[in-house]
């Protein structure tokens, strides 16, 4: 039986800026049809990581392969055959909406009228065909953003590799832009996708690579990271007294210790509400299902990032 | 260790470069056209009927000339310098700097490479426009002379050429838009002064003579003139090889600064 090529492979890639090591030995794949998110704090390395994935800056050492093509060589070939949406939305601005992707599609080589008719229908996808011929600065944030992300999809790309597609977004057009990714999953696109909402990872990628500092810290599917490391039910108490918080010290369960809140993981059969609510909770305490959030704190800590 | 400009990632899709840049220029193409129509009608005006009266006729190579004559080739080789260097300093900058259009670019099969010559061939076009415009006006005056004259166009693709390469070269090393004062200070303005421009170089000392033969300008103008006089001349080559060599040298220089700006 033939192997499956993985649309990326990453071998212990590095990427070191005058001194400071930005992406720090990294090694990950993404196979076919899968939507890969790299998630981590200001500053892990998200978006050294996705520049060198599609050939934008070099990497210090490491392997990569795109497509299965060594992207040393063959980075022209791979850049053809992604679409790219950068964490700025650096569209044209001398240029119409229409324009943006039709003189886009003509940097892939795309043949002029075929350029035309796959604008037209982009825009159709975004929903902005009435706005063909506006000027780009007179988009609003949403809409700009879903312009780039039809950019993106210009040259049919079998990869997409999306950095923050949805930050700064209002909830309307965030779902907008979700529908729109969810269809072309649907369709087999492979999606690299980075983010800073656990809403938006939790409900596209089939699985997530949580990183700080350049590395990865776990590697696993929405559900199953929670499971792993933030249980099944969270319970948290608003400013603990002492009792409560020697009982959660010496009972064993997964928790975290704040200065004015105690945070308890536990699995759904340990009643952990029931438990502490019965002996320690008049008021103050809340239970509620563990999310990825909890899992990127835990995992990443809570300090702030300089 | 010696970085070296990687030539060879140059494809023919700098074009589609140059093409986005020539949507953007059709866009405000009348704009575009009025100050090369008219910019020669103001010199003209002040020079020829202003300072010609006291100027009466200047001497170049052997011949008097009349001062409109004298200075219509340099309004042309000005027009070629400036088109091209503005163009890919200020212009360029702003595409590269604010408007991110480069890093959009190369998200695209598009080399840093083929977007740097996209430009700098750009500007080269920039300039063959407006000398084609210019060319069209002084020529009613009568201060061209003809079939040679029409070489003045592909000269000013290659006068194009080295001075917007020369231009890309500040755009990669300046770090921020306004300093490109201090290019035009030490450059283009002493240029546009002493090139044999508004007065024949030989009256000059003898070694502003030789910092102004040092000069690219001074060689356009010098062809710039010839042909428009109708002459021809064997030193015309050695200006010609000139701007080639200025412009071989500062192309591969232009690459290397940019890709070691925007390369990270
Ligand atoms: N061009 C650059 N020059 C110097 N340092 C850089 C450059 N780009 C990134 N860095 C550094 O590399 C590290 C990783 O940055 P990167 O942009 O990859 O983080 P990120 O995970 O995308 O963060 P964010 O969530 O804020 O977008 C940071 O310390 C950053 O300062
Ligand atoms: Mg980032």
């Amino acid at each position: 039986m033939a192997e499956i090529v993985p649309i990326i492979d990453a071998q212990d890639l590095r990427k070191v800026f005058n001194g400071t090591t930005a992406v720090d030995g990294l090694t990950f794949q993404l196979f076919p049809g899968e939507c890969l998110g790299l998630l981590g704090p200001n500053g892990a390395g998200k978006t050294s990581t996705i520049r060198m994935v599609y050939a934008f800056s070099p990497m210090n050492s490491g392997s990569l392969k795109v497509f299965g093509i060594d992207i040393e060589t063959g980075w022209r070939e791979i850049k053809a055959r992604i679409g790219v949406c950068q964490q700025d939305n650096n569209l044209d601005p001398d240029l119409s909406v229409l324009q943006n992707l039709e003189l886009f599609a003509r940097y892939y080589d795309i043949p002029k009228k075929d350029a035309k008719d796959r604008a037209r229908q982009l825009l159709q996808f975004i929903a902005l065909e009435h706005r063909a011929n506006d000027k780009v600065t007179s988009l609003s944030g949403g809409m700009m953003r879903r312009l780039v992300l039809a950019r993106a999809l210009i040259n049919n790309p079998e990869l997409l590799v999306l950095d923050e597609p949805t930050t700064g977004l209002d909830p309307q057009s965030r779902h907008q832009v979700w529908e729109r990714l969810e269809l072309l999953r649907a369709n087999g696109l492979s999606i690299l996708i980075t983010t800073h909402y656990m809403d938006e990872a939790y409900r596209l990628c089939d699985r997530l690579i949580i990183m700080d500092h350049g590395k990865i810290l776990v590697e696993g599917g929405p559900a199953d990271l929670i499971r792993r490391y933030a249980g099944e039910e969270v319970v948290e108490i608003v400013n603990p007294g002492r009792e409560v918080r020697e009982f959660v010290q010496t009972s064993g369960f997964m928790h975290d210790m704040l200065d004015h809140r105690i945070i308890l993981y536990g699995r759904e059969d340990d009643h952990l509400f029931e438990l502490i609510g019965e002996q320690f909770c008049k008021e103050g305490c809340i239970k509620r299902m563990a999310t990825l959030e909890d899992v990127f704190l835990r995992l990443t800590g809570r300090g702030l990032r300089e | 260790m010696i970085e070296l400009p990687q030539v060879r990632n140059i494809s023919r899709r700098f074009a589609r470069v140059w093409n986005r840049n020539l949507v953007v220029y059709r866009k405000i193409w009348l704009v575009n056209f009025l100050v090369p129509l008219f910019e020669p009608l103001l010199y003209l005006t002040a020079f020829g009927v202003g300072l010609s009266a006291l100027i009466g006729q200047v001497p170049y190579e052997g011949k008097e000339l009349p001062y409109v004559v004298f200075i219509a080739p340099a309004l042309l080789s000005i027009t070629m310098m400036y088109n091209a260097f503005f163009e890919n300093t200020y212009a360029s900058f702003v595409r590269m700097y604010y408007q991110k259009t480069f890093d959009a670019m190369m998200a695209t099969p598009l080399s840093l490479e083929d977007i740097i010559a996209g430009e700098i061939v750009w500007g080269a076009t920039k300039s063959v426009i407006a000398t084609a415009i210019m060319l069209f006006v002084v020529s009613l005056f009568g201060l061209v002379e003809y079939p040679h004259g029409l070489l003045i166009l592909p000269l000013s693709f290659l006068g194009g050429l080295a001075f917007g390469a020369a231009g890309m070269v500040f755009t990669g090393i300046v770090p921020s838009i306004d300093m490109f004062n201090l290019p035009i200070f030490l450059f283009i303005t002493p240029m546009f002064l002493f090139s044999g421009t508004f007065f024949p170089t030989d009256t000059l000392p003898d070694w502003a003579q030789s910092i102004s033969h040092a000069l690219p300008l001074t060689h356009l103008v010098n062809l710039c003139r010839m042909l428009a006089l109708g002459e021809m001349h064997p030193a015309m080559i050695l200006s010609v090889i000139y701007l080639l060599v200025f412009t071989v040298l500062l192309f591969p220089v232009a690459l290397i600064v940019m890709r070691r700006r925007l390369i990270k």
